[in-house]
């Protein structure tokens, strides 16, 4: 799928752990350090100057907890060729649990987070287990029904969730040191991101990652090399779910709140949106693709501001089409993805490093 | 090269698909260290044979030993395990990873790491147990001679080379006994004559029983060691090249109906009597 850049010319590897590194060239390695540094130096102010909105470290947050999660439908739909159609329930999960030990057991929320991620990962497993016996349009069907089964559980289960009241989070603290608003919240999300993403791509070069790739590509042989196809395809599930958890987890520590609102079918949808337009395959595109779609609104909404200030925008029956604009786009970028990039931004982002490798040259 | 201990014991298999009986009471045995070659016209069996032998077939009635254990029931993930490799007839690589990928998901079974250790990978000896594997996984590379295309994406690979790459993958699994379905199929006779050159050394220096399915009688007729013939399901001759082309049976397979009818074949009996 997306990946696989050919080697640059010259660039000899001389040792085979120097070959299977996660990144292939110094470059590639040294921008996304440095774009982690950038990315740590975002929430500080200097001399009371702040260079990065409040309302931007808002929507890195949330790329942030999203794309944990949408990297775990990424696992299971990208790299095991399955495919799930309700990662916003264990997204939800993850968030109620980690609250629910958090307010119930006094758990730290530190080592309530992880905890929430591994239960939900027992709940992902038990619903993966159709995908054993059936794949396709049937798994889509049956992962439906956690879907539903689950938001219907949230909204019972008083215990758990609060019921129809939701249930409240408290904001995260280390050693007594509490990170509550935005900006400390913010390298939270920073550090679970680093790590989850650099687990997948660990994973993704070891044995079990490539066993999940081979249950995909030809799931016949796979079992001939010796994959056992119930365990890997159960695994995936579970996988996926740890960091949908995870990032529920996230989330609910930053909103502090709980609603069992929202985690319905559509941002299920939009999960399998974002690693579309990102990449299926891919642990980089799976960022660039949550990137996508969680900007892609605000652009839109600047772009129908703008129009609002002129004339032609005030005209009544454009107004009304403007407030469907958001929408429509989100849509139209998730087709116009399937059509001419439907191996995603990671894809076209290797066109592109491949194209200025070889710059004066360009064949 | 051949010892007397079979280590494959095929008996008496049948397998039916509904009404089509694609094996009927098929036995034969395979020695430590034989070449073995089945042949036939198409639709004999062959591939259903090897499908029961790699497990993704069950046969209806009979018994397959391996190494004096039965595993007529044994699940096909646990065959790697037990050093049952195959390749296909129809290609069956992993499309979309590399072809050094492709490989190492040969080593599956002789890994140690899991999903956890490969997360961590620098902590757990993930990387330790990868770079020591990947040394081995390149001495197959340079034995099948495919180092040019180790980072190759599989799928974008012509026919020919695939085939290797799936030999390699097989190889990989480090496998004492080896099942190539139809490995010379669409090959030109350059690639032919490497193909067979890989799989006398397979067998000689890796020391690999082979069990290999070929429509090209003049490869097998060259180097097998020893050969059955299945027609209709049924094993119609049993021996070494020479014995087997010569059979009548055989030849009324291949070529058609002679004019006076042939007694019922006893394939086992008729090669004691000639010997």
């Amino acid at each position: 799928m997306a990946g696989n850049a050919s080697p640059r010319c010259g660039d000899f590897k001389t040792s085979y752990a120097a070959d299977t590194t996660i990144f292939q060239t110094p470059l590639s390695r040294y921008a996304t350090l440095s774009g982690i540094a950038l990315m740590a130096l975002a929430p500080l102010s200097f001399a009371g100057f702040e260079p990065v909105s409040d309302y931007a470290i808002a929507l890195l947050i949330q790329i942030g907890y999203l794309g944990v999660a949408a990297l775990g439908l990424n696992i299971l739909v990208g790299f095991t060729g399955q495919i799930s159609l309700g990662h916003s329930a264990f997204f939800g999960f993850g968030a109620f649990a980690s609250a629910w030990l958090n307010n119930s057991f006094g758990i730290p929320v530190v080592i309530a987070m992880p905890l929430a991620g591994l239960m939900t990962t027992a709940v992902g497993m038990v619903f993966g287990i159709p995908a054993a016996r059936i794949k396709g349009l049937y798994l889509a069907i049956a992962t439906l029904a956690s879907q539903f089964i689950l938001q219907d559980f949230f909204s019972r289960a008083d215990w758990f969730t609060g019921g129809t009241a939701g249930a409240l989070a408290e904001p995260f603290s280390l050693f007594g040191w509490k990170l509550g608003g935005d900006r400390e919240y913010f390298y939270v999300v920073l550090v679970t991101v680093v790590l989850l993403y650099l687990a997948a791509a660990n994973l993704m070069r070891s044995r079990d990652g490539r066993a999940l790739v081979a249950v995909r590509d030809h799931y016949l042989s796979a079992e001939v090399m010796g994959v056992n196809l119930t365990k890997y395809r159960i695994l995936s599930f579970g996988i996926s779910s740890f960091y949908a958890g995870i990032g529920g987890a996230l989330f609910a520590h930053y909103l502090q709140f709980v609603s069992v609102e929202g985690f319905d079918l559509l941002l299920s949808v939009q999960f399998l949106g974002m690693i579309i337009i990102g990449g299926l395959g891919s642990v980089a595109g799976t960022l660039m693709g949550t990137a996508f779609m969680v900007l892609l609104p605000e652009l839109m909404g600047g772009i129908i501001g703008a129009l609002q200030q002129t004339d032609w925008g005030n005209i009544p029956a454009v107004t009304q089409g403007l407030a469907f604009l958001k929408q429509a786009a989100i849509g139209l970028a998730i087709v116009l993805f399937l059509i001419f990039e439907p191996d995603g931004l990671a894809h076209r982002w290797q066109l592109i490093k491949s194209y200025w490798r070889l710059y004066p040259f360009s064949y | 090269m051949t010892d007397d201990s079979p280590i494959l014991d095929i008996r008496e298999v049948s397998l039916s698909f509904r009404g089509v009986r694609a094996l009927n009471r098929v036995g034969f045995s395979v020695g430590t260290g034989a070449l073995f070659s089945i042949i036939g016209p198409n639709g004999a069996g062959k591939t259903s044979m090897l499908n029961c032998i790699s497990g993704r077939y069950s046969p209806s009635e009979g018994q397959i030993i391996f190494e004096g254990k039965d595993i007529t029931r044994l699940k096909t993930n646990s065959r790697a395990h037990i050093g049952i490799g195959r390749t296909f007839q129809n290609l069956a690589l992993f499309n979309h990873m590399s072809v050094l990928d492709n490989i190492m998901v040969g080593r599956h079974h002789l890994l140690r790491n899991n999903f956890l250790t490969g997360a961590i990978y620098w902590f757990g000896g993930a990387q330790r147990e990868e770079v020591s594997h990947r040394r081995e996984v390149e001495q197959i590379i340079d034995f099948l001679e495919i180092s040019h295309i180790r980072k190759a994406v599989a799928g974008t690979l012509p026919y020919g080379p695939r085939k290797r790459v799936e030999l390699a993958r097989a190889v990989a699994l480090k496998p004492k006994l080896i099942l190539l379905d139809e490995p010379m199929a669409g090959m030109n006779l350059e690639e032919k004559e490497d193909m067979a050159r890989f799989i006398i050394d397979l067998n000689e220096e890796w020391g690999m029983t082979v069990v290999m399915i070929e429509h090209d009688i003049g490869v097998v007729m060259d180097i097998s060691h020893k050969v059955v013939v299945l027609d209709f399901g049924k094993k119609i001759a049993e021996g070494s090249p020479l014995q087997v082309i010569d059979d009548p049976h055989v030849r009324k397979a291949y070529l058609g109906e002679d004019e006076e009818p042939l007694p019922p074949p006893a394939a086992a009996a008729k090669v004691a009597s000639w010997q």
